[in-house]
């Protein structure tokens, strides 16, 4: 039987990075089947994080940002195709140009997508735009480049607040509007997210915190904003960062466990069906994927991670020609980046998984800082800002439930900064405007949960 | 030839900013920014930040291509 798994036919469904480097792991762990990549965009797989960065200060094209492959997967890509439907009975995955694939076992790794602007027609004026596709980043550099005379973000979470940092940085002025009390707030919760807001403020943005936007006004272009504290604002550009929707919808009548917060899977990546049965033959992994994860009391993970994709894919391409006790969980402890206003922030763990939370090492004042976050007396998280090389120390803490908080001077022997920790104020995701970069999605799916067709 | 950097992993110990600076470069004190495809004259360069950084956070590879089918 374990022979068997390295033939036959696996089809990928998502064409980005999971998918990706789920092909390459296939190849590598021996599969000599037939493998077909499907993706909607008619490119080959690409890197995301440069859009927001390089690609919007115009320092690389938006065409320029393809993967490199660690080894040719030999698959068959069918790319530019959308799937429409699966047939978990028949084992067919169906594709918007009518034809069908048949499969043995099927990786899904469709993501997600941008948040669009609630009203249509006002997401149509020209100069609105969201941020998530190569085109996206390439229209929206070419509109910084010309230099509007103001862009207006909506959604102050990390891609909201990276395009700021830009636009900051070319010289244009921008307005940030956001639901939250402070930028961030979502994913890094109360203390670092008033250090967020004064960076930007800092930095010359026109920061606009607890306020929602009514209405874009326009007529055939974008010109304004009306916001609900009854101010307006000015600008040609819009930027929508509301954060991300999940591509589950092909999925509404696959009788899998798919719902707008992802596919909920097992730690083996195998996707449950809708009574929270597991599947063998459908996998999931990505930003799509919603997983219990021990160290976060079993709780259903949905991370919008890099490296979560990077680690799951690797984990569900092995599960997907290993049986039985060869597989493996995918274990892997959260880790994010993000670069903005010259700093560099990295996460490890779950800060939104917090009760309390202390800086350990530097401080708000520095710029440079490590803060740690408990949940009920062990350490959970950590953030750095500029401190980049302390990560993988608090990796080990949160790995090993060391107690919060963290001894003093348990890392470099200086005094914590704080003597006492604080509430880490990690707000309601419903009261965002963006999602949490790390959602806790409740525990293993029941049926009730699983019938809920998605969210459009 | 195109480079990924793996940022979950980046250190900031910018050997790559030393070894190829016109490829990488540091954005504030340790924020990585870096052209994914790299010029053809800069390869040499790049294969010597990919092997000297600290925590192998770079990959190099070709990028996928897809023949007509």
């Amino acid at each position: 039987m374990p022979g068997d798994l390295r033939q036959g036919r696996i089809v990928i469904v998502g064409a980005s990075l999971a998918g990706l480097r789920a092909a390459e792991t296939l190849r590598e762990e021996g599969f000599t089947g037939s493998l077909t990549v499907v993706g909607d965009e008619p490119y080959p797989p690409y890197d995301r994080p440069p859009l927001s960065k390089q690609v919007l200060l115009g320092k690389v094209a938006a065409d320029a940002t393809g993967l490199p492959m660690r080894r040719d997967p030999d698959a068959q890509w069918r790319l530019g195709v959308r799937a429409t439907g699966l047939d978990p009975v028949g084992k067919r995955v169906l594709l918007a140009d009518g034809q069908s694939l048949p499969y043995d076992r099927l990786l899904v790794a469709t993501g997600t997508r941008a948040r669009p602007w609630p009203d249509p027609r006002e997401a149509a004026l020209e100069g609105v735009f969201t941020l998530r596709t190569c085109d996206d980043a390439g229209c929206l550099a070419e509109r910084l480049a010309a230099g509007p005379r103001r862009v207006l973000v909506i959604g102050g979470g990390f891609t909201g607040s990276e395009i700021a940092s830009v636009c900051r940085e070319r010289g244009l002025e921008v307005t940030v509007a956001e639901r939250g009390a402070a930028p961030l707030v979502g994913a890094l919760g109360g203390t670092l997210s008033k250090f967020a807001a004064s960076v930007q403020r800092a930095h010359g943005v026109d920061l606009r915190c607890g306020v929602t936007v009514t209405a874009l006004r326009g007529n055939g272009r974008f010109t304004g904003a009306e916001l609900s504290d009854g101010s307006r604002v000015d600008a040609d550009v819009c930027v929508v960062a509301m954060g991300a929707v999940r591509n589950v919808e092909w999925l509404a009548d696959s009788g899998l466990a798919a719902s707008s917060q992802g596919i909920a899977c097992d730690a083996g990546c195998r996707a449950f069906d809708r009574y929270g049965i597991v599947t063998d033959d459908v996998f999931v992994a990505g930003d799509v994927a919603r997983f219990p994860h021990p160290l976060f009391d079993y709780q259903m993970l949905s991370l919008e991670h890099w490296g979560n994709a990077v680690a799951q894919a690797e984990v569900a391409a092995h599960n997907m020609v290993s049986s039985g006790p060869l597989r493996r969980p995918h274990l892997a402890v959260p880790v994010f980046w993000s670069s903005q206003f010259g700093l560099n922030i990295k996460s490890v763990g779950v800060p939104t998984f917090s009760d309390e939370v202390v800086i350990a090492q530097g401080s708000l004042s520095d710029g440079r800082l490590v803060a740690v976050y408990g949940y009920r007396g062990r350490i959970t998280a950590a953030v750095t800002i500029n401190m980049a090389k302390w990560l993988e120390y608090y990796q080990g803490l949160i790995e090993t439930a060391a107690p919060f908080p963290p001894g003093p001077g348990a890392a470099d022997g200086r005094p914590l900064v704080a003597e006492f920790s604080v509430p880490s104020n990690v707000p309601d995701p419903k009261g965002l405007f963006h999602g949490p970069t790390v959602a806790l999605t409740g525990h293993l799916p029941d049926y009730r949960l699983a019938v809920g067709r998605p969210a459009g | 030839m195109r480079i990924v950097v793996d940022l979950t992993r980046c250190q900031g110990y910018a050997q790559c900013v030393f070894l190829a600076p016109e490829v990488f470069e540091l954005h504030g004190e340790e924020a990585l920014l870096y052209n994914p495809a790299v010029p053809d004259d800069q390869l040499e360069r790049v294969r010597q930040a990919a092997a000297a950084c600290p925590v192998q956070a770079i990959v190099v590879g070709e990028e996928v291509t897809v023949s007509a089918r």
